[in-house]
């Protein structure tokens, strides 16, 4: 039987604010337990929360990217339930009246199609502590260092088919988060992790399944995995004749598999009622007006400009246009790149743009993959970058001179032209200096040369070779080329 | 020197007639003295009163002090005090010393007062007798058989029998003026969001109000004045400074409109009561107010929807209660389940569960919409009564309580009876009205209160027809006798 995969997301997004979402605490990673938990954290009696704004803007950016709905009212509720890394006994989130509804968000699927997945809402909301099962001889420590961090928990409709489209989605609004700069996108440290609701249903039923919920999921990798077992779990139970119970999973990435975490008769009821601590929180259309204009460019937008304006293919504008700090390397780099050519009839020169492009996911990435770096912290410049290339293109240096003075720079040995300079690097173009070598080297092969001339073609290719061998690399090839070809003319 | 009001007293102490050490080991030595018999406080902290009384009395050497430095106060032990034990009448909180003070507090020691203690209250404020007390019952200095009311009833009785010059409460449902009345004294509620709730343990969020206890008007509105204002760590604190409402106390009221909800008369009023009532009317009528009848058509409806409402808020207020973090933690817990339900059944008294397990019931999936959806819906009705009826009048008067002090032990095993105390004053919480009771007459040797109510933010106006009537009657001079 044909079955149809229905699922739809909940990815929680740790806001980049610097203080929690109701309390003055800090929310920097990694402190020792509990030093960034004040009394509002720890739930003390009689303390009250106060609404952090740049949490409010940062939601409203995201559904501005979105093309959401921003509630004019939104309302902040208890969601009651015990747990020990929940101070107060209650989560306060949003639960009728969420900050964003109704976005949605075009992906591009792997076979190059575009689809859109609708977004159901965005809504604030608190995080809860953790709790340490280690090191406390059988007992539990609980820090709430994160307790009061600021989340957006995006909720998507059940609109994807696939575990594959899910990964992609979850991509994109990690994209997005980052673009928007209202997260650090950290998926180690929790800052990025998602819920994904599976079901599968006969190909062509309109009802759903029953849906699973698999838990903390905290890599693109892992969602997709463990959507593919959920999957074929699912299938394995209808096909068999039984029911698929409606439950959370777990998902486990060591054996590859998610197991129950508990069922529904187990699902918590988490009495929500408006928080009566907090205001509505009124958002008038001027306010929204102004957050607006702050958005910066989106991946969307910033991929079909790259097409357009730089002439790169879709691929090389992909993976450009992945995170805002590779886009903006790559156009620093081009900008820097063609000083010379710059013209109002000609803004950019797509050989340079090309170039750059193919330098920074070539070079500069294997170089940054190598050392473990991001690309904000390489030690080439986008200007040095863009420097090197102007010298490809003005042909101070050909392409493969290039990779050495890549090196140079990345090793700290100053900029291009320096580097050129002082190690002597630059293309020799004196036709005469050239036609020498190119006479020097057919004394020296004249068995290669009868073979030229008796027509084999390849044997052009060695005496190049043997040419630039002769220049320490130096010699234009282009101009090598076609002196060699004139003087073995019949 | 137990005697004076706080206008009193400031004036003493700036003209240096007496120190503020003085008037502290005064106050504290009938504390200490009568607190046997009336249980008022619950901790006494005379250390710290002296050293705060010999800073007073420095201030006022130096010219640095302000209409209330010096002068003792008492606070309900609702109120987080740094480094004091703050209770709020529980055993789940005996043993927490809060680290931080609470707004009212940390104003009120600006303001250079001087802490006696923290006073009795009913368990997490739930009660209208101050018998659910982890402490014990407090005694109504009028007859010590009888409840003070609650749940400031340590607050009350403690400025009723002179054992402090003024005292803090805080009113959900009516807990400061209910004993206010029943132990005849002068008690204000001030409009939601008026004062500060931060420090201020939660019973009820969107109805907690904190407010003076006090022998006179004059004496509530200098409290008031030191204590309103907006408070950025409530995001519910009123976006407006304070007032003087000392300024408007002597004000002609002539003209005054007030209002008589017929409701309020009914025949769950004692004769006696509704007597007294009708000659204080009279009496602010001779002084040039005009009395019309007004309704309140769904006064009925404000008792059920404050025991849906304030319970729902409670369950979920009192859930961070769960021996992990501070307070009462059950010995030798088995697991998590049975260190939270040990802990919980073992700290909490009857009525806070009571109310913890009535709240989550109406909060819970399938009753919401049935009981708390509902009960908000009629507390709109609630408010829009108020809203029309103070289009024609400016003040509605009306009795406190339905009864005087009744017997200790009396109403413990009769929860509904015990709650229909509040059916004057719960439905002012539930508008979030200003609301003050003032003592007007005895029944049988036993004050009665009559409550002022008005618009929102008209506390000068509710300060300036009470301290009139003062003016004009000496009720809230009486002293229970034995406290001399």
């Amino acid at each position: 039987m044909a079955w149809e995969t229905v699922i739809g997301l909940e990815i929680h997004v740790q806001l980049s604010t610097r203080s929690k979402i109701f309390s003055g605490a800090a929310t920097a990673y990694g402190a020792p337990p509990n030093t960034q938990a004040c009394a509002i954290d720890l739930g003390l009696p009689g303390v009250l929360p106060v609404l952090n704004v740049e949490a409010v803007r940062k939601a409203i950016k995201f559904g501005l990217a979105i093309e959401a709905t921003i509630a004019n009212h939104s309302v902040f509720a208890r969601k009651n339930y015990f747990y020990p890394d929940l101070p107060k006994g209650y989560q306060i989130s949003q639960y009728e009246m969420p900050i964003v509804s109704r976005g949605k968000l075009a992906i591009i699927l792997d076979d190059g199609t575009s689809k859109t997945i609708g977004i159901t809402r965005a809504h604030l909301e608190e995080d809860a502590g953790k709790s340490l099962h280690e090191d406390f001889h059988g007992m539990t420590g609980i820090d709430l260092n994160r307790a009061g961090t600021a989340l957006l928990e995006i909720v998507s409709e059940p609109e994807m088919r696939s575990a594959r489209e899910a990964a992609i989605y979850m991509k994109k609004v990690h994209t997005l988060v980052r673009y928007l700069n209202i997260s650090d996108g950290n998926m180690q440290e929790g800052s990025f992790r998602c819920d994904a609701n599976v079901s599968i249903r006969p190909m062509g039923e309109a009802k759903l399944g029953t849906r699973t919920e698999i838990k903390n999921l905290n890599s693109f990798r892992f969602v997709e995995q463990a959507i593919l077992h959920e999957i074929n779990r699912q299938r394995e139970i209808l096909e068999t004749g039984g029911q698929v119970a409606q439950e959370t999973r777990l998902y486990d990435p060591d054996r590859n598999e998610t197991r129950t975490m508990r069922s529904k008769e187990e699902a918590n009821d988490y009495r929500y009622f408006p928080d009566p601590d907090l205001l509505t929180v009124a958002i008038s259309p001027g306010d929204i007006e102004l957050i607006r204009v702050e958005l910066p460019e989106l991946p969307d937008a910033k991929r079909q400009r790259f097409i357009g304006e730089y002439a790169l293919t879709e691929y090389d504008s992909d993976y450009l246009t992945a995170n805002r700090e590779i886009a903006d390397y790559f156009e620093q780099t081009a900008s820097a790149a063609l000083t010379v050519y710059a013209s109002a009839s000609q803004p950019h020169n797509h050989n340079t743009a090309k170039l750059s492009a193919n330098t920074i996911m070539g070079e500069l990435s294997a170089a940054l993959n190598k050392h473990n770096l991001d690309i904000t912290s390489s030690p080439v410049s986008p200007e040095m970058l863009g420097g090197m290339i102007r010298r490809i293109e003005d042909n101070t240096i050909s392409g493969k001179i290039a990779k050495q003075v890549f090196e140079a720079m990345w090793n700290g040995e100053g900029d291009a032209d320096t580097i050129i300079a002082s190690r002597g690097l630059r293309q020799v173009t004196d036709s005469g200096m050239l036609e020498a070598l190119v006479t020097e080297v057919i004394n020296a092969y004249p068995d290669q040369v009868d073979q030229y001339r008796a027509g084999k073609d390849k044997v052009l290719g060695f005496l190049v070779g043997q040419i630039m061998k002769k220049s320490q690399g130096k010699a234009n090839p282009q101009q090598v080329n076609d002196i060699l070809r004139e003087k073995l003319k019949p | 020197m137990h005697n004076h009001t706080l206008t009193e007293l400031s004036a003493l102490l700036r003209s240096r007639q007496i120190s503020s050490v003085e008037l502290t080991e005064h106050f504290l030595r009938r504390s200490e003295k009568y607190n046997a018999n009336l249980n008022c406080y619950i901790t006494l902290t005379a250390d710290m009163a002296l050293a705060q009384a010999r800073s007073a009395d420095a201030a006022l050497r130096q010219g640095g002090a302000g209409p209330l430095t010096g002068i003792p106060i008492a606070h309900k032990d609702i109120f987080c005090t740094d480094g004091i034990r703050t209770s709020c009448g529980s055993r789940m909180l005996d043993n927490f010393i809060a680290p931080y003070d609470a707004t009212v507090v940390a104003r009120l020691q600006q303001a250079g007062m001087v802490l006696l203690g923290k006073t009795n209250m009913d368990e997490y404020a739930m009660g209208s007798s101050n018998e659910n007390s982890y402490y014990g019952p407090v005694r109504n200095p009028w007859d010590q058989q009888r409840v003070p009311g609650g749940s400031s009833g340590g607050s009350a009785a403690a400025v009723a029998a002179r054992l402090t010059p003024i005292a803090t409460g805080t009113d959900t449902g009516g807990s400061i003026r209910q004993p206010a009345a029943m132990c005849g004294i002068t008690g204000l509620k001030p409009t939601y969001g008026r004062v500060s709730r931060y420090g201020m343990i939660a019973f009820a969020s969107s109805l907690d109000q904190g407010g003076p206890l006090a022998r006179t008007a004059a004496d509530a509105a200098m409290l008031l004045t030191a204590v309103a204002g907006f408070d950025p760590r409530d995001s519910t604190s009123a976006d407006q400074a304070g007032e003087d409402y000392s300024a408007a106390l002597t004000r002609d009221i002539s003209g005054l409109r007030i209002g008589i909800p017929k409701q309020y008369f009914d025949a769950n009023l004692a004769a006696e009561i509704k007597e007294i009532i009708t000659t204080a009317v009279r009496q602010l009528e001779r002084a040039g107010a005009r009395v019309s009848e007004i309704s309140l058509p769904n006064t009925h409806l404000s008792v059920p929807v404050y025991y849906v409402i304030a319970p729902a808020e409670c369950s979920s207020n009192l859930a961070r209660y769960d021996g992990v973090r501070f307070g009462y933690r059950c010995d030798q817990p088995q697991d998590l389940a049975d260190l939270y339900c040990r802990s919980r059944s073992e700290g909490f008294g009857r009525e806070v569960k009571r109310r913890i397990m009535t709240g989550t019931y109406v909060l819970s999936a399938g009753y919401y919409d049935a009981y708390y959806l509902k009960a908000q819906r009629l507390r709109r009705l609630i408010r829009d009564d108020f809203h029309t009826a103070f289009s024609n009048v400016d003040v509605i008067i009306g009795p406190t309580s339905p009864t005087t002090a009744f017997r200790l032990g009396e109403k413990v095993d009769d929860p509904i009876s015990m709650y229909l105390n509040d059916i004057y004053t719960v439905s002012i919480n539930l508008a979030g009205l200003p609301a003050i009771s003032i003592p007007v007459g005895f029944v049988n040797g036993l004050p009665v209160g009559m409550q002022i109510t008005g618009n929102y933010f008209s506390e000068s106006r509710l300060l300036n027809v009470a301290h009139q009537y003062q003016q004009m009657t000496d009720w809230h001079k009486r002293m229970p006798a034995g406290f001399n």
